[in-house]
């Protein structure tokens, strides 16, 4: 697709401008289609541009909204805009979750850059995962907020981020032991990725919720969120090793050959030879996969947690401001594909920029 | 990378007994690393697995699978078989498979109709058509699946009640109890004269296809003329002897509709919930691979004098079949894990009725057990039958070259 784009802006204007014009009137075919295209633009979308717009109610109460009539109630995602980005967390210490989503915001800003690709980073994604949910819980100092009160726009992004760490180092052993020589390792890693990858996430999320807790001994509990989060941790480590093993299957035999002959032992083959090519290589595919993860996060629903898009759910329940469903998932789902549309561009930019640099490499 | 059997049989000297020699190759090197791994993963499940037997007595329930033949004292609401509230947890649960096997086969027709037709459309030279399949990939995989769920459901239930039903088609009424489309009418006569119809035709349909492979001619036109007339003729019979199939049209009888068949909103909440977002996976699978089979193809097409859709149909699909089975297998996996997720808009499938199962009777581990068993059952099936397809096009391809 990036090539055919390169492709067009290269060409002379005229070319473009006949090109353009061959695709909407060159045939009889092409015409028919653009009748029939446009037809179904200027049916669907005018409907839809009167309700979101036109006949929207931006300010007032749900009584403004209710005589305004047919059109979209935005006032209702100003009054609501607090409690679907923070859910139940005490409104008072709102700037704590705020500050919360902006770390995790940061941190993901800062990993996008490919110039701090290291060892620092790895650092600081430790750091915020360890400060991240500490600010939340207010520890050591501060009021004290349980993770269920916890809510919105913060525990989604603060899941698929920690899913997403926690699975990768697993992933990485799970990759190296489904192709290790090792005959029960390897066994068990095929069946924990094979298993876990057969079954829906639902089915590891109540695992996690309704039978880990009666394996614990009795009169222990772990905490509800973080029984989820390892749930997803694992879930997604099974899709990740099978990235990481395409990465691995990628790295000529030479590489592996010629660390043997420098005497180098299997792990410091793996971290310094093997594995830095072999993550470069799926880089692209990762991304893709972070983006599906964030996406499973609004499976938490079912156990009853109220990440952003049931926060997004429940604010149509209030008695105030009833069944405003359509806007509360209109805006959501915006919300959402900002996030995901934004993180597929970039994993098209990287993907033609790590190429660029592959190509610069092997032609110096 | 090198195969235990061909060094095996290099290496001269004696040879151990064949299977225990097999064994320790293939459970290779660090014997002893390895079986202490076994044995902590073991020490493991041993732990758990004590604590939930003790934890089980505490509140008086004893692990295993008897509680499937008690009376499940709950209500389903549609089901493929009948089903009341004091039939066994075995037959609730049944109903649950045969409700997601239900909505998964359809949703992977219908996504699998629409996704091939939007990867040709998204490949059109007609930038408006193109641009507009891209608007609607991209918006479909830019959203959770669970919000289009729940975006479905909520348009679906504030369609209007059976008195005012859409009526978007002749005898398709459309309402918030639920869409009801014609059917075939149970009138002792019509099943029987349809059912010989579809079998004649598929019977003419084997046998065309045999000849065709006997001969290595054939003819499309004239084998659907001839399938068609096959299926007619039992019609044909049928009238002369005055009867003729009825169609069994819904229509409003007091408050409520009759007639026809019924589907329920959240049925089809979930069934265009899935349809929409696996068909977005599908065009770009299937536009990947219509642009892997190399420009030649095309031009070798056209140089034949064939227009665009035999080019298509001949030439180009049947190679890019073979890279997109493949990739279409996983979207279909997907699907039927995805149809897990009726459960947060109450469509009563396999997930939801083991999770009441559960509630009901306290038996976690064993419900758990069974949606995981029943999941990856339904997943090795659905890859041999695709793996059984992919197959036949492999061969063909190495019997044509």
């Amino acid at each position: 697709m990036s090539a055919m784009t390169e492709e067009a802006a290269l060409a002379p204007r005229s070319e473009r401008w006949r090109k353009l014009r061959d695709g909407l009137v060159g045939s009889r075919t092409n015409i028919a289609i653009t009748f029939g295209v446009a037809f179904l633009i200027l049916w669907l979308a005018p409907p839809f541009l009167r309700w979101s717009i036109v006949d929207a109610v931006w300010q007032g109460d749900a009584a403004a909204c209710a005589a305004a009539g047919t059109g979209a109630c935005w006032a209702f995602i100003g009054e609501k805009l607090r409690f679907i980005t923070f859910g139940f967390y005490p409104p008072h210490l709102h700037w704590r979750a705020g500050l919360a989503l902006l770390l995790m915001l940061a941190l993901l800003g800062v990993t996008a850059w490919p110039g701090y690709w290291g060892r620092r980073l790895l650092i600081l994604w430790g750091a915020a995962l360890l400060g991240v949910p500490l600010l939340l819980l207010g520890w050591p100092a501060g009021e004290f907020v349980p993770t269920e009160r916890w809510g919105g726009l913060p525990v989604t992004f603060l899941l698929a981020i920690g899913a997403f760490a926690g699975a990768f180092p697993l992933a990485i052993l799970l990759a190296l032991g489904r192709r290790s020589t090792m005959g029960g390792v390897r066994l068990l890693c095929i069946i924990f990725i094979e298993v876990l990858r057969g079954v829906p996430f639902i089915a590891v999320l109540y695992a996690a919720t309704l039978l880990f807790p009666l394996m614990l001994p009795a009169g222990s509990a772990i905490d509800k969120f973080l029984r989820a989060e390892v749930a997803l941790a694992l879930f997604v480590a099974a899709y990740l090793a099978e990235v990481v093993r395409g990465g691995l299957q990628a790295v000529p035999a030479g590489q592996y050959e010629a660390a043997k002959a420098l005497g180098l032992s299997y792990w410091r083959t793996m971290r310094l030879v093997v594995l830095p090519q072999a993550l470069r290589a799926v880089i692209p595919p990762l991304v893709n996969l972070a983006i599906g993860i964030f996406q499973d996060t609004t499976l938490v629903i079912i156990i009853g947690m109220f990440d952003f898009l049931n926060t997004a759910r429940v604010s149509a329940t209030d008695p105030n401001w009833l069944g405003f469903y359509r806007e509360a998932y209109v805006f959501a789902a915006l919300v959402y594909f900002i996030v995901c549309f934004c993180a597929s561009r970039y994993s098209l930019w990287l993907e033609a920029r790590l190429a660029a640099g592959q190509r610069t490499q092997t032609g110096g | 990378m090198n195969s235990p059997a061909s060094l095996q049989a290099a290496v001269p000297g004696p040879k151990g007994p064949g299977f225990v020699r097999a064994l320790t190759e293939w459970w290779g090197e660090k014997p002893l690393t390895q079986l202490a791994i076994f044995a902590i993963v073991g020490l493991g499940f041993a732990l758990l697995g004590g604590n939930l037997v003790h934890n089980m007595a505490r509140v008086g329930l004893t692990p295993g699978f008897g509680f499937l033949g008690h009376a499940a004292n709950f209500e389903i609401g549609e089901g493929l078989i009948a089903y009341s509230a004091g039939d066994s947890y075995l037959r609730a649960i049944t109903v649950g498979l045969l409700n997601t096997v239900r909505v998964s086969l359809a949703g992977c027709i219908l996504a699998t109709i629409l996704g091939v037709a939007l990867g040709i459309a998204r490949l059109s030279s007609n930038p408006l058509l193109s641009r507009l399949v891209q608007a609607y990939v991209e918006i479909v995989r830019n959203t959770p699946l669970l919000l289009q769920i729940f975006f479905w459901n909520a348009l679906f239930h504030a369609l209007p009640g059976p008195r005012q039903a859409l009526a978007p088609l002749p005898g398709v009424l459309l309402s918030n109890r639920g869409f009801f489309f014609p059917f075939i009418a149970d009138d002792g006569v019509t099943p029987a004269i349809l059912t010989s119809s579809f079998l004649l035709a598929v019977l003419v349909g084997a046998a065309l296809k045999w000849r065709a492979r006997r001969t290595g001619r054939s003819n499309f036109k004239r084998s659907a003329a001839l399938i068609l007339a096959a299926a007619i003729l039992p019609v044909a019979i049928a009238a002369a002897f005055g009867a003729t199939p009825a169609i069994d049209l819904p229509r409003l009888a007091g408050f409520n509709i009759r007639g026809g068949i019924s589907l329920s909103p959240e049925f089809m909440a979930l069934l265009i919930a899935l349809v929409v977002n696996t068909s977005a996976s599908i065009a770009e699978t299937v536009r990947a691979g219509i642009l892997s089979v190399s420009a030649g193809q095309w031009e070798a097409g056209r140089a034949l004098g064939l227009s665009y859709g035999r080019i298509m149909r001949l030439i180009v699909l049947p190679q890019a079949l073979r890279v997109i089975i493949p990739v279409m297998t996983s979207s279909y996996l997907s699907l039927t894990k995805n149809s897990s997720l009726a459960v947060a808009i109450g469509f009563p499938d396999l997930v939801n009725i083991l999770n009441t199962t559960a509630n009901t009777t306290g038996q976690a581990l064993e419900a758990i057990l069974v949606m995981m068993l029943a999941y990856l059952a339904l997943s090795l099936a659905v890859s041999i039958a695709m793996n059984a397809y992919n197959r036949r096009w492999a061969l063909r391809e190495r019997s044509a070259a």
